[in-house]
């Protein structure tokens, strides 16, 4: 076989060699940091994604060595592959800042922003994104767009309001799986993933669309409202699993296993194996295991530094001790039960109050209403 | 009169059938065609000057020289009759009227690109003209037009119709490959383009239904004869379909050298604005491109007067110009509301957007719900410079072009009926009952001496 060809591409006055073939957003996570433009919708994992978001959005200052025009338009990093002496402009582009904040207010435009209640917050990218490249304030004053919450399976709830339709999830189940069973419904800005007519997802390997879903449009059912991820303390853990590779992430407190997910980089992507196959996770690894007795603990999952996750220090032997719990000091003696099962016992958080329904930020007037 | 060679025998009776689209001197292009071979066709259709005539005026022979040409990979010809542009109806016409021009023009284009199936992708409320269509290609195919050895070439051709189901979107050439195939017919992200992988991956060409009728007078009587109509890189002759506050709506053939001014108060066209009244402003190409006020429609920012052809139409730019587009002119008279027809215009974008990508998937919805704020009289002065900072963001940042037609109509509403979306704010009770008027927009703009 022919040795591959370098291509040399410049990003942001960094240059570095790539393969042919490599996309703008795929050299630029090779050289990382803030060059790496942010990806919604692509997932290196999964074919064919990416495109749609378009906060990867960059400038092309120079075609290529060949060809030096840059291209007119800024173009989508994640599908767009390198020339040799291309010139990419990213975090030096006022150009590509400002587009950028644009799609990012689009994004929040008819997002519910209930990251209070929200399953996803802490691991959610479009916290991060719109944290990193997003404005202060909403310019929108309509009513945002609202769907009903759905059941899709045991194990899955759709909650279609926080969706951002980045497609992952349609084409996880493309390629993991022998037959879809949802997809994209309608049209526009009221276009939906759904399935077609309230059947579940009970493919083996569906859970894995939880681990793809960017936002908390889709979230574990098993996990629902149990904890804050920043509160768990996440730990490596294999099995023998005969469907998948059982490689794991254990999300625990103290021994009590709250949740498992897959492994996932410092992309938010899932990592690969050895042989450089995605280690996607079976249903039975994802749901059914949560004893630590089912799995061999390999140590502590390392965590980007600046994630809230790694905020959530105890002490002691990390993962078998549980934490000390301070409640009853703090509250001299009292033990409020407000923290963890807040559903259950709090009356401003009652269930049937729907908050992303209500127009405008939530209001103790809302709750009255409702109490008579 | 000037000289027709797409509509000329529209009015012969019964030129829908066979028998009369044959005795006046129908496939003879095709007859022509097959002894010229395939080569000789491209090279006269490049020799013509043909832009494609389904809004973006790409030259039909360079689309049609890129398609790839692997071995043993078939390739395609699509017709894209996915005419849904408010505005535009030039296309029914044509397909409704003379459905054998459009078979012919596909069979010599399929000779000429090597496609042994091809598809007229037709929108799905063109219900009745489908049933055209297929009468007129079994009529087609019972004389040897259609299907194996066509004229004992050895050329096999076969020609489907394949229905839409109401998309505007799938009028985007890969958004109708997309639902051509049966998928969801989102557009596309390109690179590859689809002269190298289109429908099913493999070499196709998309080209608008008039495009492609068009080929059968460009062989008829040559490129370079063809390329003497019309001015500049606008050869060749135009359908317009005309309509709003005119006397005459309807489909006219024009050559392109006639200026806008004769186009809308000739009585061979338009036959001028009803009622006596004034031109306000006007769309001349179809809904998604910049809107005009009278003043800058007649005449160009330099003063001089401006022709019905590509680059008359469009000299200024965004500026002060506009877009032929696909030819759908829409006149508006003193009476029409600029932030209405805005606001019309936006309503249809965020209904047919494909909602694939954000920033139009968000911002057509933004764009509308803020325009019909202002057109209630419930505006406020911030809005305007909200929806150009909008527009601005979905420009150029979406997959398809159909971000770009969204934004467009509203940038050039803003940029030239500024003050008119400044009245209904400031007179919000006075907007809902009445309009505008026709305010200062005809009046002469000052062309400074060039030194």
């Amino acid at each position: 076989m022919a040795e591959q060809q370098l291509f040399k591409v410049t990003i942001d006055n960094i240059t570095i060699e790539v393969p042919s073939g490599t996309t703008i957003l795929n050299a630029a996570r090779k050289i990382g940091g803030d060059v790496a433009p942010p990806a919604m919708c692509y997932y290196s994992k999964l074919q064919g994604s990416g495109g749609k978001c378009r906060t990867c959005l960059v400038e092309v200052s120079k075609g290529s060595e060949k060809d030096p025009r840059p291209m007119p338009k800024l173009v989508a990093s994640c599908r767009t592959t390198v020339m040799d002496g291309m010139e990419v402009k990213n975090i030096t582009s006022p150009k590509v800042l400002d587009a950028r904040a644009g799609v990012v207010e689009f994004l929040l435009l008819n997002h519910p922003l209930d990251c209070p209640i929200c399953d996803q917050a802490g691991e959610c990218h479009l916290q991060d994104l719109s944290y990193d490249h997003g404005k202060e304030g909403t310019r929108y004053e309509f009513q945002r767009r609202t769907f009903k919450k759905h059941d899709i399976g045991p194990y899955i709830q759709l909650h279609m309001t926080r969706c951002i339709l980045c497609y992952r999830c349609v084409y996880v189940a493309d390629q993991l799986t022998n037959k879809r069973e949802h997809g994209i419904l309608d049209r526009g800005d009221h276009s939906e993933i759904a399935t077609m007519i309230e059947k579940s997802l009970e493919n083996d390997f569906i859970g894995n669309v939880i681990d793809v879903c960017p936002v908390g449009a889709l979230t574990d059912r098993t996990f629902r409202f149990k904890n804050r991820v920043w509160f768990l303390k996440p730990m490596d853990a294999h099995r023998n699993c005969p469907t998948c590779s059982g490689k794991v992430t254990l999300w625990n407190r103290g021994d009590e296993v709250f949740r498992v997910t897959a492994r996932k980089d410092e992309w938010g992507e899932v990592e690969s194996l050895e042989d450089g196959k995605p280690a996607w996770i079976c249903n039975t690894c994802r749901f059914d295991k949560k004893h630590t007795n089912d799995w061999v603990i390999e140590g502590p999952r390392m965590i980007n530094r600046q994630s809230v996750i790694s905020a959530g220090h105890y002490q002691g032997n990390v993962g078998l001790n549980k934490p000390t719990e301070i409640f009853e000091a703090v509250h001299s003696g009292r033990h409020p039960k407000v923290m963890l099962d807040i559903h259950s016992v709090s009356e401003v958080n009652k269930p049937d109050i729907e908050l992303s329904l209500i127009e405008g930020p939530a209001h103790s007037t809302d709750f009255n209403s409702n109490k008579d | 009169m000037s000289q027709k060679l797409l509509l000329d025998k529209a009015h012969v009776e019964g030129i829908r059938t066979y028998d009369v689209y044959r005795r006046e001197g129908g496939y003879r292009a095709v007859e022509k065609a097959i002894k010229m071979g395939p080569e000789a066709i491209v090279e006269e259709v490049k020799k013509s000057g043909l832009r494609g005539r389904g809004g973006a005026g790409f030259p039909a022979g360079m689309k049609w020289s890129f398609i790839a040409k692997p071995e043993g990979v078939p390739r395609h010809l699509v017709c894209n009759a996915d005419e849904s542009e408010p505005g535009t109806f030039k296309d029914r016409y044509l397909m409704e009227f003379l459905p054998h021009l459009l078979i012919e023009g596909l069979i010599v284009s399929s000779f000429a690109l090597g496609s042994n199936a091809t598809y007229i992708y037709i929108r799905g409320e063109y219900a009745w003209i489908v049933d055209i269509l297929e009468h007129a290609i079994e009529e087609a195919r019972a004389h040897n037009f259609v299907g194996k050895n066509i004229l004992g070439s050895g050329f096999d051709c076969e020609i489907y119709v394949h229905r839409g189901a109401g998309a505007y979107i799938c009028g985007e050439e890969t958004a109708l490959i997309e639902s051509l195939e049966g998928k969801r017919g989102n557009p596309r992200i390109k690179p590859p383009f689809p002269a190298i992988q289109g429908v099913w991956l493999r070499p196709t060409v998309v080209n608008n239904v008039e495009t492609l009728a068009a080929v059968v007078p460009i062989i008829n009587m040559g490129g370079e004869e063809y390329a003497k109509i019309g001015v500049g890189k606008s050869t060749g002759t135009k359908l317009m379909s005309a309509c709003g506050n005119i006397n005459k709506p309807g489909v006219y053939e024009i050559d392109m050298t006639i200026s806008v001014e004769e186009f809308i108060y000739s009585d061979e066209y338009c036959g001028g604005i009803p009622n006596g009244k004034r031109l306000k402003a006007c769309i001349p190409g179809g809904s998604s491109v910049p809107i005009l006020p009278a003043n800058l429609l007649l005449k160009t920012a330099k003063g001089e007067t401006r022709y019905m052809n590509y680059e008359s139409l469009s000299d200024g730019g965004f500026a002060t110009g506009s877009m032929m587009g696909s030819g759908g002119f829409i006149v508006l008279d003193e009476d029409q509301c600029v932030v209405k027809n805005t606001y019309t215009f936006a309503r249809f974008y965020r209904h047919e957007s494909c909602g694939q990508c954000s920033p139009c998937r968000e911002g057509t919805g933004w764009m509308e719900k803020l325009l019909l704020r202002l057109e209630n009289g419930a505006g406020k002065l911030s809005d305007i410079d909200l929806l150009w900072d909008i527009q601005r963001k979905i420009e150029g940042n979406t997959i398809c072009p159909l971000g770009d037609a969204a934004a467009w109509p509203v940038a050039a509403a803003i940029r030239h009926f500024r003050d008119e979306f400044e009245w209904h704010v400031f007179h919000p009770d006075e907007a809902v009952k009445r309009n505008y008027g026709l305010a200062h927009y005809a009046d002469a703009i000052h062309v400074p001496a060039t030194v």
